[in-house]
């Protein structure tokens, strides 16, 4: 894992990796979309309205997956220092709160008219609203400090610390009696007719590479600027 | 002998009265927000009295961990081979001394006020702890950061969530466990994110 602690080799394989999972991720997505919104049949129940999951089934899986990603780059970061660590987690942060965000908005959407509601509070809901503050929360303490070093360490302490949502937003639907349905789709299988699965599951795919290409892209954008205030910091030095 | 004069140090009584002030004008402006109905008043009362506490216990959140790192007072406990947990757990109890007794003396009086069961003060007192225990976490994370007590909010409240629907729910075991909770782990997470800052 050392072996890409250095910058540069980093970059390396960064580079291509960005350029293939953002145009995998944008054909994915596109494909994804067009045969969910267009292609696949209507819900008996909810009408078109069910067309909504393409994009909110894969955010709300991402915006969990991206925590994930957080607490195991902040775990990385505090217990191996790894530095690439710290910055994945900072890089990551601001995508994951897109995320869940989206997930929130879209899934809001949908309740109007399925539910009657645009927010109730309940178990699902309102942790995954939790999650988005905590990504808020990460956000803040990055870029609190003057040192962003320092804010990073202090960010992937919280992220850390924010990992016991999770279960708790996995969980919710089977804990409490909610309105939010449970889980569709597990690893045993899928209670969802194949004409819908598989656009979901394309644009969940795509979704993911935008999430790493976005990820990756920021990374080598903290990466540039680092390298640019330290060369600032070295020229004030000599001169 | 060494825990109790590290409490010591920061337990001070003139401090321990600003709390109680803003908790009371909290439960005040709410009245005043929602009007003086006493049926709406005694349903939201509960709620009232926790954020009210919640807000109260994030004031000294500011200086509760960066004064003593400013003024070199840390270092000289860290020298002294003191560990850091330990001096942790003493400024949680410390501000938990700080904040307890004026939140329930605040709460006694905001009985009438709102018209609420004074049921409820039992469960503010045991989840003090555990916005004493956030309250430390959260200095530790945002002692030496720009933004200070705002920060802090934003990093503490989705934690304070169990404890205040427990709490406000008037369940007090569970208020009891999910502070327990807090508690154990403050001592650490504080300590940790002061070292991660070394």
């Amino acid at each position: 894992m050392h072996r890409y602690a250095n910058p540069k080799r980093f970059l390396e394989i960064a580079q291509p990796i960005t350029m293939w999972t953002l145009l995998g991720g944008l054909v994915l997505v596109a494909g994804g979309l067009w045969w969910g919104l267009f292609r696949a049949p209507p819900d008996y129940l909810q009408g078109e309205s069910v067309r909504i999951i393409y994009i909110h089934v894969p955010m709300a899986w991402l915006s969990m997956a991206g925590y994930l990603s957080c607490g195991v780059a902040a775990f990385a970061a505090l217990v191996w220092k790894h530095p690439l660590a710290e910055v994945a987690l900072v890089a990551l942060a601001p995508i994951g709160a897109v995320f869940s965000a989206l997930c929130l908005l879209t899934g809001s959407l949908w309740g109007r008219p399925t539910w009657g509601t645009y927010w109730v509070w309940d178990g699902r809901l309102t942790s995954v609203l939790v999650l988005f503050f905590l990504y808020l929360g990460i956000i803040a303490l990055a870029r609190g400090y003057d040192d962003p070093a320092r804010g990073a360490k202090m960010a992937s302490v919280l992220a850390l610390f924010g990992l016991v949502n999770l279960p708790i937003i996995k969980f919710s639907v089977e804990w409490w009696n909610t309105l939010h349905q449970p889980a569709s789709i597990t690893l045993e299988g899928s209670s969802i007719d194949q004409a819908m699965l598989w656009p979901l599951l394309a644009s969940a795919a795509g979704f993911s590479f935008l999430m790493a290409a976005a990820t990756l892209m920021r990374m080598r954008a903290l990466i540039a600027a680092r390298k640019r205030s330290a060369r600032a910091a070295r020229l004030a030095q000599t001169a | 002998m060494t825990l109790a004069r590290l409490i010591r140090r920061h337990v001070r009584l003139p401090e321990m009265l600003l709390p109680v002030v803003f908790f009371l004008i909290i439960v005040s402006l709410t009245a005043f927000a929602v009007g003086p109905d006493a049926a709406i008043l005694a349903r939201i009362g509960p709620g009232t009295i926790w954020i009210a506490a919640l807000l109260a216990s994030l004031l000294p959140i500011g200086t509760l961990i960066a004064e003593d790192l400013d003024t070199g007072a840390m270092d000289r406990l860290r020298i002294s081979g003191l560990s850091l947990e330990l001096i942790m757990f003493a400024r949680m109890i410390s501000h938990w001394l700080g904040l307890a007794p004026a939140l329930v003396a605040a709460a006694v009086l905001s009985i009438p006020l709102l018209g609420i069961d004074a049921a409820l003060i039992p469960a503010l007192l045991i989840g003090s702890s555990a916005l004493a225990a956030l309250g430390v976490i959260a200095a530790a994370l945002t002692a030496g950061s720009r933004a200070g007590t705002a920060i802090a909010g934003v990093v503490v409240l989705p934690f304070a969530l169990p404890v205040l629907i427990f709490g406000s729910g008037g369940s007090l075991r569970l208020t009891a466990a999910a502070a327990l909770l807090l508690v154990a782990i403050a001592p650490f997470a504080a300590a940790a994110s002061l070292r991660a800052a070394d």
